[in-house]
Protein backbone atom coordinates (compact mmCIF):
# COMPACT_ATOMS: atom_id res chain seq x y z
CA UNK A 1 0.00 0.00 0.00
CA UNK A 2 1.36 3.42 -0.84
CA UNK A 3 0.79 7.00 -2.14
CA UNK A 4 0.03 8.70 1.66
CA UNK A 5 0.84 12.39 0.88
CA UNK A 6 1.63 14.73 3.61
CA UNK A 7 1.71 18.56 2.71
CA UNK A 8 3.26 20.82 6.06
CA UNK A 9 3.53 24.29 5.94
CA UNK A 10 3.38 24.97 2.31
CA UNK A 11 3.39 28.70 1.07
CA UNK A 12 4.10 29.64 -1.74
CA UNK A 13 4.70 33.69 -3.18
CA UNK A 14 4.67 34.21 -7.08
CA UNK A 15 6.72 36.91 -7.92
CA UNK A 16 8.29 37.84 -4.60
CA UNK A 17 10.63 40.74 -5.99
CA UNK A 18 8.43 42.09 -8.13
CA UNK A 19 4.51 42.12 -8.19
CA UNK A 20 4.31 39.88 -5.50
CA UNK A 21 1.23 37.51 -5.37
CA UNK A 22 0.79 35.77 -1.86
CA UNK A 23 -0.74 32.45 -2.94
CA UNK A 24 -0.93 29.90 -0.34
CA UNK A 25 0.00 30.38 2.97
CA UNK A 26 0.83 27.62 5.66
CA UNK A 27 -1.09 25.16 3.93
CA UNK A 28 -1.03 21.74 6.10
CA UNK A 29 -2.95 18.00 5.53
CA UNK A 30 -2.37 14.47 5.49
CA UNK A 31 -4.25 12.18 3.38
CA UNK A 32 -3.54 8.40 3.91
CA UNK A 33 -2.82 5.85 1.05
CA UNK A 34 -5.81 5.04 -1.15
CA UNK A 35 -7.97 7.96 0.47
CA UNK A 36 -9.98 10.11 -1.91
CA UNK A 37 -9.42 13.93 -1.02
CA UNK A 38 -11.33 16.44 -2.94
CA UNK A 39 -10.08 19.89 -2.41
CA UNK A 40 -12.73 23.46 -2.76
CA UNK A 41 -12.06 26.65 -2.75
CA UNK A 42 -13.12 30.05 -4.51
CA UNK A 43 -12.08 30.97 -7.85
CA UNK A 44 -8.52 31.89 -7.83
CA UNK A 45 -7.66 30.57 -4.11
CA UNK A 46 -4.15 28.63 -4.90
CA UNK A 47 -5.75 25.37 -5.62
CA UNK A 48 -4.44 24.79 -8.93
CA UNK A 49 -1.02 26.46 -7.41
CA UNK A 50 -1.03 23.52 -4.67
CA UNK A 51 -1.37 20.79 -7.19
CA UNK A 52 1.43 22.07 -9.35
CA UNK A 53 3.46 21.87 -6.25
CA UNK A 54 2.50 18.00 -5.33
CA UNK A 55 2.76 17.36 -9.44
CA UNK A 56 6.37 18.88 -8.99
CA UNK A 57 5.81 21.74 -11.94
CA UNK A 58 6.73 24.41 -9.60
CA UNK A 59 8.65 24.71 -6.25
CA UNK A 60 7.25 26.10 -3.24
CA UNK A 61 8.24 29.61 -0.74
CA UNK A 62 8.11 27.71 2.37
CA UNK A 63 6.95 24.45 3.76
CA UNK A 64 7.24 20.52 2.24
CA UNK A 65 5.42 18.11 0.49
CA UNK A 66 6.32 14.16 1.05
CA UNK A 67 5.10 11.01 -0.21
CA UNK A 68 5.04 8.08 1.58
CA UNK A 69 7.93 9.41 3.90
CA UNK A 70 9.90 10.88 1.31
CA UNK A 71 10.83 14.67 0.29
CA UNK A 72 8.97 15.33 -2.89
CA UNK A 73 11.60 17.07 -5.31
CA UNK A 74 10.59 19.81 -7.52
CA UNK A 75 10.76 17.92 -10.70
CA UNK A 76 7.35 16.01 -12.18
CA UNK A 77 7.77 11.96 -12.32
CA UNK A 78 5.38 8.88 -13.38
CA UNK A 79 4.12 8.24 -9.68
CA UNK A 80 2.68 11.38 -9.55
CA UNK A 81 0.42 12.39 -12.49
CA UNK A 82 -2.10 14.78 -12.99
CA UNK A 83 -4.96 14.95 -15.18
CA UNK A 84 -5.58 18.90 -16.25
CA UNK A 85 -7.99 21.36 -15.97
CA UNK A 86 -8.15 22.00 -19.85
CA UNK A 87 -7.37 18.13 -20.85
CA UNK A 88 -3.63 17.41 -22.48
CA UNK A 89 -4.02 14.43 -24.46
CA UNK A 90 -1.46 14.69 -27.57
CA UNK A 91 -3.57 15.78 -29.89
CA UNK A 92 -1.11 14.23 -32.85
CA UNK A 93 -1.39 11.31 -31.09
CA UNK A 94 -3.69 8.17 -31.50
CA UNK A 95 -5.93 7.00 -28.04
CA UNK A 96 -3.77 4.26 -27.97
CA UNK A 97 -0.84 5.75 -28.53
CA UNK A 98 -1.27 8.67 -25.56
CA UNK A 99 -2.31 5.88 -23.21
CA UNK A 100 0.82 3.40 -24.23
CA UNK A 101 2.79 7.00 -24.08
CA UNK A 102 4.17 6.65 -19.75
CA UNK A 103 4.80 2.54 -19.84
CA UNK A 104 6.50 3.33 -23.35
CA UNK A 105 8.80 6.24 -22.26
CA UNK A 106 9.71 5.04 -19.12
CA UNK A 107 10.48 1.53 -20.77
CA UNK A 108 8.48 -0.14 -17.97
CA UNK A 109 6.24 -2.34 -20.82
CA UNK A 110 7.48 -4.04 -24.22
CA UNK A 111 5.41 -2.44 -26.93
CA UNK A 112 2.99 -5.27 -26.78
CA UNK A 113 2.74 -5.62 -23.45
CA UNK A 114 1.98 -1.58 -23.09
CA UNK A 115 -0.88 -2.42 -26.29
CA UNK A 116 -2.28 -4.96 -24.45
CA UNK A 117 -2.85 -3.33 -20.85
CA UNK A 118 -3.38 -0.27 -22.66
CA UNK A 119 -6.58 -2.01 -24.32
CA UNK A 120 -7.42 -4.18 -21.06
CA UNK A 121 -7.65 -0.24 -19.73
CA UNK A 122 -9.59 0.86 -22.30
CA UNK A 123 -12.34 -1.31 -22.43
CA UNK A 124 -12.29 -1.56 -18.72
CA UNK A 125 -13.19 2.12 -18.47
CA UNK A 126 -16.67 1.96 -21.11
CA UNK A 127 -15.64 0.00 -24.46
CA UNK A 128 -13.07 2.84 -25.15
CA UNK A 129 -11.00 0.14 -27.02
CA UNK A 130 -12.80 0.58 -29.93
CA UNK A 131 -11.73 4.20 -30.38
CA UNK A 132 -7.88 2.96 -29.72
CA UNK A 133 -7.15 3.96 -33.37
CA UNK A 134 -8.76 7.22 -33.10
CA UNK A 135 -7.38 10.79 -32.84
CA UNK A 136 -8.64 12.96 -29.41
CA UNK A 137 -10.28 15.39 -31.53
CA UNK A 138 -12.62 13.12 -32.77
CA UNK A 139 -13.58 12.01 -29.31
CA UNK A 140 -16.20 13.41 -27.47
CA UNK A 141 -14.90 15.72 -24.37
CA UNK A 142 -16.09 13.40 -21.73
CA UNK A 143 -14.09 9.98 -23.74
CA UNK A 144 -11.41 12.40 -23.99
CA UNK A 145 -11.42 12.91 -20.10
CA UNK A 146 -11.76 8.96 -19.45
CA UNK A 147 -8.99 8.28 -22.09
CA UNK A 148 -6.93 11.04 -20.19
CA UNK A 149 -7.33 8.94 -16.65
CA UNK A 150 -6.37 6.06 -18.20
CA UNK A 151 -3.16 7.25 -19.84
CA UNK A 152 -2.51 8.13 -16.07
CA UNK A 153 -3.54 5.29 -14.45
CA UNK A 154 -1.41 3.17 -16.95
CA UNK A 155 1.64 4.15 -15.06
CA UNK A 156 0.58 2.58 -11.59
CA UNK A 157 0.91 6.15 -10.35
CA UNK A 158 0.74 6.58 -6.14
CA UNK A 159 -1.04 9.92 -6.97
CA UNK A 160 -3.71 10.47 -9.07
CA UNK A 161 -3.77 14.21 -9.10
CA UNK A 162 -6.76 15.76 -10.81
CA UNK A 163 -7.34 19.50 -11.51
CA UNK A 164 -11.59 20.27 -12.12
CA UNK A 165 -11.62 17.46 -14.85
CA UNK A 166 -15.04 17.81 -15.14
CA UNK A 167 -15.56 21.55 -14.99
CA UNK A 168 -16.96 22.38 -18.05
CA UNK A 169 -19.39 18.92 -18.60
CA UNK A 170 -23.29 19.43 -18.48
CA UNK A 171 -25.09 17.85 -15.48
CA UNK A 172 -25.47 14.25 -17.04
CA UNK A 173 -21.87 13.39 -18.22
CA UNK A 174 -20.91 15.10 -14.85
CA UNK A 175 -22.82 12.61 -13.21
CA UNK A 176 -21.95 9.40 -15.28
CA UNK A 177 -18.43 10.74 -14.86
CA UNK A 178 -18.60 10.44 -11.03
CA UNK A 179 -19.78 6.62 -11.25
CA UNK A 180 -16.94 5.81 -13.27
CA UNK A 181 -14.01 7.61 -11.08
CA UNK A 182 -15.53 6.28 -7.74
CA UNK A 183 -15.14 2.75 -10.39
CA UNK A 184 -11.96 3.14 -11.11
CA UNK A 185 -11.11 4.33 -6.99
CA UNK A 186 -12.54 0.93 -6.33
CA UNK A 187 -10.84 -0.79 -8.60
CA UNK A 188 -7.16 0.74 -8.63
CA UNK A 189 -7.37 1.46 -4.91
CA UNK A 190 -5.10 5.06 -6.00
CA UNK A 191 -4.94 7.67 -3.80
CA UNK A 192 -6.48 10.65 -5.63
CA UNK A 193 -6.21 14.37 -5.26
CA UNK A 194 -9.24 16.00 -6.62
CA UNK A 195 -9.64 19.62 -7.50
CA UNK A 196 -12.92 21.44 -7.65
CA UNK A 197 -15.05 24.52 -6.65
CA UNK A 198 -17.94 22.31 -6.39
CA UNK A 199 -19.05 21.06 -2.96
CA UNK A 200 -21.48 18.57 -4.07
CA UNK A 201 -19.51 16.77 -6.24
CA UNK A 202 -16.59 16.97 -3.42
CA UNK A 203 -18.81 15.39 -0.81
CA UNK A 204 -20.10 13.19 -2.72
CA UNK A 205 -16.89 11.66 -4.37
CA UNK A 206 -14.13 12.02 -1.36
CA UNK A 207 -13.87 10.26 1.90
CA UNK A 208 -12.17 13.91 3.12
CA UNK A 209 -13.25 17.39 1.95
CA UNK A 210 -10.38 20.50 2.54
CA UNK A 211 -12.08 23.63 2.24
CA UNK A 212 -9.64 26.25 1.63
CA UNK A 213 -9.77 30.40 1.93
CA UNK A 214 -10.00 33.14 -0.52
CA UNK A 215 -6.12 33.81 -1.35
CA UNK A 216 -3.46 33.50 0.27
CA UNK A 217 -5.31 30.21 0.51
CA UNK A 218 -4.65 28.26 3.98
CA UNK A 219 -6.87 25.00 5.45
CA UNK A 220 -9.56 26.05 6.41
CA UNK A 221 -11.67 23.10 7.46
CA UNK A 222 -11.44 19.74 7.02
CA UNK A 223 -14.42 17.58 6.36
CA UNK A 224 -15.09 13.89 7.20
CA UNK A 225 -17.25 12.24 5.05
CA UNK A 226 -18.24 9.00 6.49
CA UNK A 227 -21.13 8.27 3.78
CA UNK A 228 -20.59 4.28 2.73
CA UNK A 229 -19.03 3.10 -0.36
CA UNK A 230 -20.00 2.01 -2.86
CA UNK A 231 -21.48 5.57 -3.55
CA UNK A 232 -24.67 5.86 -5.50
CA UNK A 233 -26.77 8.92 -6.34
CA UNK A 234 -29.65 8.31 -3.71
CA UNK A 235 -27.31 9.27 -1.21
CA UNK A 236 -26.98 13.18 -2.85
CA UNK A 237 -31.12 13.14 -0.99
CA UNK A 238 -30.18 11.07 2.71
CA UNK A 239 -29.48 13.02 5.69
CA UNK A 240 -26.15 12.47 6.37
CA UNK A 241 -25.24 13.83 3.21
CA UNK A 242 -27.46 17.18 3.77
CA UNK A 243 -25.77 17.76 7.44
CA UNK A 244 -21.94 17.01 5.84
CA UNK A 245 -22.96 19.77 3.16
CA UNK A 246 -24.47 22.03 5.99
CA UNK A 247 -21.23 22.10 8.04
CA UNK A 248 -19.33 22.63 4.74
CA UNK A 249 -21.68 25.17 3.08
CA UNK A 250 -21.16 27.54 5.36
CA UNK A 251 -17.77 28.22 5.41
CA UNK A 252 -17.79 27.67 1.93
CA UNK A 253 -20.30 30.34 1.47
CA UNK A 254 -18.36 33.06 3.34
CA UNK A 255 -15.13 32.29 1.54
CA UNK A 256 -16.90 32.95 -2.00
CA UNK A 257 -18.44 36.45 -0.16
CA UNK A 258 -14.69 37.15 0.86
CA UNK A 259 -13.39 36.27 -2.87
CA UNK A 260 -16.05 37.78 -4.33
CA UNK A 261 -15.79 41.17 -2.07
CA UNK A 262 -12.00 41.28 -2.42
CA UNK A 263 -12.76 41.08 -6.79
CA UNK A 264 -14.15 44.24 -6.30
CA UNK A 265 -12.04 46.10 -4.33
CA UNK A 266 -9.28 45.25 -6.81
CA UNK A 267 -11.15 46.37 -9.58
CA UNK A 268 -11.98 49.88 -7.55
CA UNK B 1 30.27 21.32 -44.03
CA UNK B 2 28.97 19.29 -41.04
CA UNK B 3 32.65 17.90 -40.43
CA UNK B 4 34.14 21.64 -40.08
CA UNK B 5 31.35 22.38 -37.58
CA UNK B 6 32.03 19.16 -35.49
CA UNK B 7 35.53 19.86 -35.76
CA UNK B 8 35.31 23.41 -34.31
CA UNK B 9 32.78 22.40 -31.49
CA UNK B 10 35.73 19.82 -30.66
CA UNK B 11 38.72 22.61 -30.52
CA UNK B 12 36.34 24.60 -28.55
CA UNK B 13 35.07 21.70 -26.22
CA UNK B 14 39.45 21.09 -25.80
CA UNK B 15 40.46 24.86 -25.19
CA UNK B 16 38.12 24.66 -22.55
CA UNK B 17 38.84 21.41 -21.07
CA UNK B 18 42.30 21.35 -21.43
CA UNK B 19 43.66 25.02 -22.22
CA UNK B 20 45.83 26.22 -19.17
CA UNK B 21 44.42 29.63 -19.73
CA UNK B 22 42.61 31.56 -17.31
CA UNK B 23 40.73 33.01 -19.85
CA UNK B 24 39.51 29.93 -21.29
CA UNK B 25 38.71 28.87 -17.81
CA UNK B 26 35.39 30.66 -18.02
CA UNK B 27 33.93 29.86 -21.04
CA UNK B 28 31.49 27.27 -20.88
CA UNK B 29 31.99 23.83 -23.11
CA UNK B 30 29.90 23.10 -25.88
CA UNK B 31 28.22 20.03 -24.02
CA UNK B 32 27.27 22.47 -21.25
CA UNK B 33 25.79 25.00 -23.90
CA UNK B 34 24.04 22.47 -25.38
CA UNK B 35 21.98 20.86 -22.38
CA UNK B 36 21.50 24.57 -21.49
CA UNK B 37 20.11 25.15 -24.86
CA UNK B 38 17.75 22.73 -25.06
CA UNK B 39 16.77 22.32 -21.27
CA UNK B 40 12.78 22.71 -20.26
CA UNK B 41 14.08 24.25 -17.28
CA UNK B 42 17.53 26.21 -17.69
CA UNK B 43 19.65 27.70 -15.39
CA UNK B 44 19.70 31.22 -16.60
CA UNK B 45 16.05 31.35 -18.21
CA UNK B 46 16.96 30.88 -22.11
CA UNK B 47 16.64 27.95 -23.39
CA UNK B 48 14.23 26.70 -26.78
CA UNK B 49 11.74 26.25 -24.06
CA UNK B 50 11.60 28.96 -22.60
CA UNK B 51 9.31 32.27 -24.67
CA UNK B 52 11.87 34.67 -23.89
CA UNK B 53 14.41 32.91 -26.13
CA UNK B 54 11.86 33.25 -29.52
CA UNK B 55 11.12 36.88 -28.43
CA UNK B 56 14.91 37.18 -28.64
CA UNK B 57 15.14 35.90 -32.10
CA UNK B 58 12.20 37.47 -32.65
CA UNK B 59 13.56 40.90 -32.00
CA UNK B 60 17.01 40.33 -33.58
CA UNK B 61 15.21 39.07 -37.13
CA UNK B 62 13.01 42.69 -37.29
CA UNK B 63 16.27 44.59 -36.57
CA UNK B 64 18.35 42.63 -39.03
CA UNK B 65 15.37 42.87 -42.02
CA UNK B 66 14.29 46.60 -40.38
CA UNK B 67 18.07 47.61 -40.98
CA UNK B 68 17.89 46.46 -44.44
CA UNK B 69 14.49 47.83 -45.70
CA UNK B 70 15.73 46.64 -48.83
CA UNK B 71 13.90 44.12 -50.92
CA UNK B 72 15.71 40.89 -51.31
CA UNK B 73 15.74 41.78 -55.41
CA UNK B 74 17.94 44.72 -55.22
CA UNK B 75 20.59 41.95 -53.57
CA UNK B 76 21.19 40.73 -56.45
CA UNK B 77 24.06 42.76 -58.22
CA UNK B 78 25.55 43.21 -54.99
CA UNK B 79 25.24 39.09 -54.01
CA UNK B 80 27.32 38.45 -57.35
CA UNK B 81 30.10 40.76 -56.56
CA UNK B 82 30.23 38.95 -52.76
CA UNK B 83 29.73 35.94 -53.78
CA UNK B 84 32.31 35.99 -57.17
CA UNK B 85 29.22 34.11 -59.29
CA UNK B 86 25.98 34.40 -60.21
CA UNK B 87 24.59 30.91 -59.18
CA UNK B 88 25.54 31.35 -55.72
CA UNK B 89 23.48 34.61 -55.70
CA UNK B 90 20.84 33.67 -56.98
CA UNK B 91 20.64 30.83 -54.29
CA UNK B 92 21.80 33.00 -51.92
CA UNK B 93 18.87 35.57 -52.40
CA UNK B 94 16.36 33.11 -53.00
CA UNK B 95 17.63 31.46 -49.51
CA UNK B 96 17.25 34.70 -47.66
CA UNK B 97 13.83 34.96 -48.86
CA UNK B 98 12.96 31.41 -47.69
CA UNK B 99 14.50 31.38 -44.56
CA UNK B 100 13.02 34.08 -42.76
CA UNK B 101 9.42 32.79 -43.69
CA UNK B 102 10.29 29.24 -42.55
CA UNK B 103 12.28 30.50 -39.02
CA UNK B 104 9.46 32.83 -38.03
CA UNK B 105 6.66 30.78 -38.31
CA UNK B 106 8.41 28.08 -36.63
CA UNK B 107 9.11 30.14 -33.73
CA UNK B 108 5.71 31.49 -33.56
CA UNK B 109 4.37 27.45 -33.63
CA UNK B 110 6.55 26.55 -30.62
CA UNK B 111 5.27 29.65 -29.03
CA UNK B 112 1.80 28.91 -29.18
CA UNK B 113 2.12 24.98 -27.95
CA UNK B 114 0.18 24.73 -24.88
CA UNK B 115 2.43 24.71 -21.92
CA UNK B 116 0.17 21.56 -20.33
CA UNK B 117 1.72 19.62 -23.11
CA UNK B 118 5.28 19.54 -21.65
CA UNK B 119 3.98 19.31 -18.30
CA UNK B 120 1.96 16.40 -18.96
CA UNK B 121 4.78 14.67 -21.49
CA UNK B 122 7.02 15.44 -17.94
CA UNK B 123 4.40 13.53 -15.88
CA UNK B 124 4.44 10.79 -18.40
CA UNK B 125 8.47 9.99 -17.88
CA UNK B 126 9.40 11.73 -20.88
CA UNK B 127 12.99 12.60 -21.29
CA UNK B 128 14.29 16.00 -23.19
CA UNK B 129 14.29 14.49 -26.37
CA UNK B 130 11.24 12.93 -26.01
CA UNK B 131 9.73 16.40 -25.43
CA UNK B 132 11.50 17.60 -28.45
CA UNK B 133 10.39 14.86 -30.53
CA UNK B 134 7.17 14.28 -28.72
CA UNK B 135 5.90 17.52 -28.26
CA UNK B 136 7.58 20.69 -29.78
CA UNK B 137 8.22 19.37 -33.31
CA UNK B 138 4.47 17.87 -34.11
CA UNK B 139 3.66 21.12 -31.99
CA UNK B 140 4.78 23.81 -34.03
CA UNK B 141 4.17 21.65 -36.73
CA UNK B 142 1.22 23.22 -38.21
CA UNK B 143 3.30 26.57 -38.20
CA UNK B 144 6.09 24.98 -39.95
CA UNK B 145 4.06 23.94 -42.73
CA UNK B 146 2.10 27.37 -43.07
CA UNK B 147 6.15 29.14 -43.18
CA UNK B 148 7.41 26.10 -45.79
CA UNK B 149 4.02 27.12 -47.99
CA UNK B 150 4.81 30.73 -47.79
CA UNK B 151 8.89 30.34 -48.11
CA UNK B 152 8.49 28.15 -51.22
CA UNK B 153 6.44 30.54 -53.27
CA UNK B 154 8.79 33.79 -52.24
CA UNK B 155 11.38 30.98 -53.57
CA UNK B 156 10.01 30.63 -56.83
CA UNK B 157 9.49 34.44 -56.79
CA UNK B 158 12.88 35.58 -56.50
CA UNK B 159 14.21 32.57 -58.03
CA UNK B 160 12.73 34.20 -61.25
CA UNK B 161 13.54 37.51 -60.58
CA UNK B 162 17.40 36.51 -59.91
CA UNK B 163 17.95 34.74 -62.99
CA UNK B 164 16.29 37.52 -64.80
CA UNK B 165 18.98 39.25 -63.68
CA UNK B 166 22.39 36.84 -62.82
CA UNK B 167 21.61 33.59 -64.11
CA UNK B 168 22.94 31.78 -67.31
CA UNK B 169 20.55 28.79 -67.44
CA UNK B 170 17.26 28.75 -65.57
CA UNK B 171 13.42 29.68 -66.46
CA UNK B 172 13.74 33.23 -65.49
CA UNK B 173 16.81 33.66 -67.43
CA UNK B 174 14.75 31.94 -70.43
CA UNK B 175 12.30 34.70 -70.14
CA UNK B 176 14.81 37.21 -70.30
CA UNK B 177 16.70 35.76 -72.90
CA UNK B 178 13.70 34.85 -74.91
CA UNK B 179 12.09 38.69 -74.68
CA UNK B 180 15.71 40.11 -75.76
CA UNK B 181 15.72 37.72 -79.27
CA UNK B 182 12.09 38.14 -79.27
CA UNK B 183 10.70 34.95 -78.32
CA UNK B 184 7.67 35.48 -77.60
CA UNK B 185 6.40 31.96 -77.37
CA UNK B 186 9.42 30.55 -75.33
CA UNK B 187 8.50 33.41 -73.08
CA UNK B 188 4.74 31.97 -72.78
CA UNK B 189 6.22 28.12 -72.09
CA UNK B 190 8.97 29.28 -70.05
CA UNK B 191 5.83 31.07 -67.38
CA UNK B 192 3.62 28.18 -68.02
CA UNK B 193 6.80 25.97 -66.87
CA UNK B 194 7.08 28.30 -63.87
CA UNK B 195 3.51 28.66 -62.74
CA UNK B 196 3.40 24.31 -63.01
CA UNK B 197 6.60 24.29 -61.02
CA UNK B 198 5.29 26.56 -58.82
CA UNK B 199 2.06 24.74 -58.20
CA UNK B 200 3.97 21.52 -57.69
CA UNK B 201 6.21 22.07 -55.35
CA UNK B 202 3.52 23.50 -53.33
CA UNK B 203 1.03 20.76 -53.58
CA UNK B 204 4.08 18.55 -52.73
CA UNK B 205 4.41 20.09 -49.42
CA UNK B 206 0.63 20.44 -48.83
CA UNK B 207 0.27 16.38 -49.38
CA UNK B 208 3.34 15.77 -47.20
CA UNK B 209 1.95 18.37 -44.42
CA UNK B 210 -0.85 16.48 -44.48
CA UNK B 211 0.23 13.27 -44.22
CA UNK B 212 2.24 14.19 -41.20
CA UNK B 213 -1.05 15.66 -39.68
CA UNK B 214 -3.69 13.60 -40.21
CA UNK B 215 -4.50 14.03 -36.98
CA UNK B 216 -5.44 17.58 -37.65
CA UNK B 217 -7.38 17.15 -41.17
CA UNK B 218 -9.39 14.77 -39.74
CA UNK B 219 -10.46 16.80 -36.71
CA UNK B 220 -11.29 19.63 -39.09
CA UNK B 221 -13.51 17.00 -41.09
CA UNK B 222 -11.97 16.33 -44.38
CA UNK B 223 -9.59 13.34 -44.87
CA UNK B 224 -5.93 13.87 -46.25
N1 LIG C 1 2.61 32.03 -12.55
C1 LIG C 1 1.97 32.90 -11.75
N2 LIG C 1 2.50 34.11 -11.49
C2 LIG C 1 1.87 35.00 -10.69
N3 LIG C 1 0.69 34.76 -10.09
C3 LIG C 1 0.10 33.58 -10.33
C4 LIG C 1 0.69 32.58 -11.16
N4 LIG C 1 -0.13 31.50 -11.19
C5 LIG C 1 -1.18 31.81 -10.42
N5 LIG C 1 -1.06 33.04 -9.90
C6 LIG C 1 -1.99 33.71 -8.98
O1 LIG C 1 -2.07 32.94 -7.81
C7 LIG C 1 -3.40 32.84 -7.35
C8 LIG C 1 -3.83 31.40 -7.25
O2 LIG C 1 -3.90 30.85 -8.58
P1 LIG C 1 -4.38 29.36 -8.87
O3 LIG C 1 -4.32 29.16 -10.32
O4 LIG C 1 -3.60 28.43 -8.01
O5 LIG C 1 -5.89 29.42 -8.37
P2 LIG C 1 -7.05 28.32 -8.50
O6 LIG C 1 -7.58 28.12 -7.15
O7 LIG C 1 -6.57 27.14 -9.24
O8 LIG C 1 -8.11 29.11 -9.37
P3 LIG C 1 -9.22 28.54 -10.43
O9 LIG C 1 -10.35 28.00 -9.61
O10 LIG C 1 -9.62 29.76 -11.18
O11 LIG C 1 -8.55 27.51 -11.28
C9 LIG C 1 -4.25 33.64 -8.32
O12 LIG C 1 -4.48 34.91 -7.75
C10 LIG C 1 -3.38 33.76 -9.54
O13 LIG C 1 -3.63 34.96 -10.20
MG1 LIG D 1 -7.09 26.20 -11.15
Amino acid sequence: MSGALSIRGVSKTYDPEGASVEALRECSFEVRAEEFVAIVGPSGCGKTTLLNAIAGFDTVSAGEISLDGRLLAARPGPDRVVVFQHGALFPWKTVLENVTYGPLKQRALSRPAAEAKALEFLRASGGLDTVAASYPAQLSSGMQRRVEIVRALMNDPRLLLLDEPFRAMDGFSKATMHQHLLDLHRRYRKTVVFITHDLDEAIYLADTVVVMTTRPGTVKQIIRVNLERPRVPQMLYSREYAELKKSAAESVHEEARRAFERGEKEQA
Amino acid sequence: MWAGYLGAAALWYACVAWLPLESFRRLPDPVAVLSEWLSPQPTYGISIFTAAYYKHMLYSTWRATAAFPVPPLAWVPLAILIFAGSEAAVIFVTFLVAFFATTLNTAVGVKLIDPDFFRAAACLGASRRDILVDVVLPGALPNIFTGLQIAMGAAWFSLAAGEMIAAQYGLGFLIMESYNLIQFPTIVIAMATLGLLGYASSAIIRVVGNRLMRWRAQSIGFAA
